[in-house]
């Protein structure tokens, strides 16, 4: 008990004081997983999009993958980009391995599959009447998508939130292909593993008050904008 | 109205821009630099987490940088996984202290030449009571046997680490094959196996380096029980890999690291590393011995 309330101590402490060492990590904790939810939605949204209106083959095997894949180990994602990234690997050329870009590419595997599913099932929420009317009243197909993601957009933001949360909450992915390397590639998941290794657990438990702390701040941003959008709001 | 999609357009700009900049950094453009020429290039040092752990190579990497341009990637994982990222070409030197494997590796014809570093020694600890009564024991193979026959709690790395591979061995020589309920495998690295030892009282063999750096916290409760047997002897190597390993092998790199290990500067900071902060150095440099003559002098 004491050891926790002195990692809080010391985490207010490390912020406060801006350690430089601190504020590195924690600047490209919070750039690595907000590029890696950006590039989710970029393509997660029109996945779901296609699987909540569209009428295709392999749709129902599709919404499965989507769901098998929320439940996708880290270690795992993380193997496989590292293996893809190797230089004796098929993408080796482009020189990814421990750099940022190859977190984000990672992470963005994780947050992909929660994107989608998040995003059909809030998308398959918007009433059916809802749609025919826009058809009826000759909106363009495009018009009427964008309308009902209008309609949609709170549980779509909650989408977004769960992505990036389990963006910057992991750790076993942002290890392998980050190499966590100080200065570069090192994160706050990957410093609080490091400082455990090393027998440090009260800056490790420091460092993870400080991601808790940062996951806060970003979705309290999200959660007023997402209270701004409420329609009884206006 | 159209301020939610204000925000999240504004939100995707901000992540996009900041993926941007990442791109532009030194890390990113060195990256891309691969294996080109031998000053100012990248690279990858395979290492075991003991001496990241121990700080030793925030010490010495930056030196190294300043010295010759090259720039070091450190993945810090187990001997065992440094050396097949060696084996695989994924790395371009190998810092480890595993012995046999290191040996298996030079075999294999990827690598240039072994080079000595350094050498400290292993440890067996436990609690401070010393209920197996491993103090008492003469030789390690004894108190691996002292430990085994009062199934005292032991606490193995398990993940094929050098730490790992030389318990093993102490095990084999002592004719004992571990098992059963005092007999239990972490799979984690030494500070963490350290601290488990200690919550359940346990023995364990670290390297006096990561029981030193973690005495204070993980290990309290723990002391040294059992050291000095020649068999306990940590010795590190350097090994530089070649482009027989992979066409991507920053072979120059790699070389000019390991040499520069074995060289006069890094051997003096490698033997003043720790004197400031635990009274007495945590390695003792090697370079130019062979190993014949350490097993001598033990």
């Amino acid at each position: 008990m004491e050891l926790l309330r002195e990692a809080i101590g010391s985490a207010v402490r490390l912020l406060t004081h801006g350690d430089p060492y601190t504020l590195e990590v924690l600047l490209l904790s919070l750039r690595v997983s907000l590029s890696a939810t950006a590039c989710a939605l970029v393509v997660g949204l029109p996945l779901g999009m296609a699987i909540a209106f569209g009428r295709f083959p392999g749709r129902r095997l599709l919404l499965a993958l989507v769901n098998t894949g929320m439940g996708m180990p880290p270690v795992v994602v993380g193997l496989v980009v590292t293996i893809l990234l190797w230089r004796s690997g098929p993408l080796g050329a482009l020189g990814l391995l421990y750099t940022p870009t190859a977190m984000t590419l990672a992470q963005a595997v994780i947050a992909l599959p929660l994107v989608v599913a998040l995003s059909a099932a809030a998308l398959g929420q918007v009433d059916e009447e809802f749609r025919l009317q826009l058809r009826g009243l000759g909106a363009s197909r495009l018009r009427s998508l964008w309308e009902v993601a209008r309609e949609a957009r709170l549980p779509l933001l909650a989408a977004a939130m769960a992505g990036f949360g389990a963006a910057i909450s992991e750790a076993g992915a942002a290890l392998m292909v980050g190499g966590n390397l100080r200065g570069q590639t090192r994160v706050l998941t990957t410093a609080a593993v490091l400082e455990t290794s090393k027998g440090n657990f009260d800056l490790a438990l420091a460092f993870g008050v400080v991601l808790l702390g940062l996951t806060f701040v970003v979705s309290l941003a999200l959660t007023l904008v997402q209270l701004h959008g409420r329609p009884t709001s206006r | 109205m159209t301020r939610w999609w204000v925000a999240a357009a504004a939100l995707v700009a901000l992540a996009c821009g900041l993926a941007a900049c990442g791109g532009g950094s030194p890390a990113g453009r060195g990256a891309a630099a691969g294996s080109g020429p031998a000053r100012g290039s990248e690279v990858i040092l395979a290492t075991t987490t003991s001496t990241q752990d121990s700080g030793l190579l925030d010490v010495l990497v930056p030196a190294f940088q300043a010295e010759t341009g090259h720039r070091v990637k450190t993945i810090a994982v187990g001997s065992g996984q440094a050396i097949e990222l060696g084996r695989r070409g994924e790395a371009d030197v190998v810092l480890a202290h595993s012995p046999a494997a290191e040996q298996q590796l030079v075999a294999s014809g990827v690598t240039g030449g072994r080079l000595l570093v350094m050498h400290n020694d292993f440890v067996v600890i436990g609690p401070a009571n010393d209920p197996a009564g491993v103090a008492k024991t003469r030789g390690v193979v004894g108190a691996m046997r002292a430990i085994a026959s009062g199934a005292a709690p032991f606490i193995s790395r398990g993940d094929q680490s050098g730490t790992h591979t030389l318990e093993l061995k102490l095990w084999q020589r002592a004719g004992i094959t571990p098992g059963g309920r005092w007999y239990q495998e972490s799979g984690q690295g030494m500070g963490a196996t350290i601290q488990i030892a200690a919550e359940q009282r346990a023995y364990t063999i670290a390297d006096r380096g990561t029981y030193l750096a973690t005495r204070t916290q993980a290990g309290s409760g723990l002391k040294v029980v059992f050291e000095g047997d020649p068999a306990l002897r940590n010795v590190y190597h350097v090994i530089p890999i070649t482009r027989a390993a992979g066409q991507r092998v920053n072979q120059d790199g790699g070389l000019a690291f390991a040499n520069w290990l074995a060289g006069k500067r890094a051997q003096g900071m490698i033997a003043e590393f720790g004197v400031a902060t635990h009274g007495r150095p945590l390695f003792v440099p090697d370079a130019g011995k062979r190993e014949a003559d350490l097993a001598a002098a033990a």
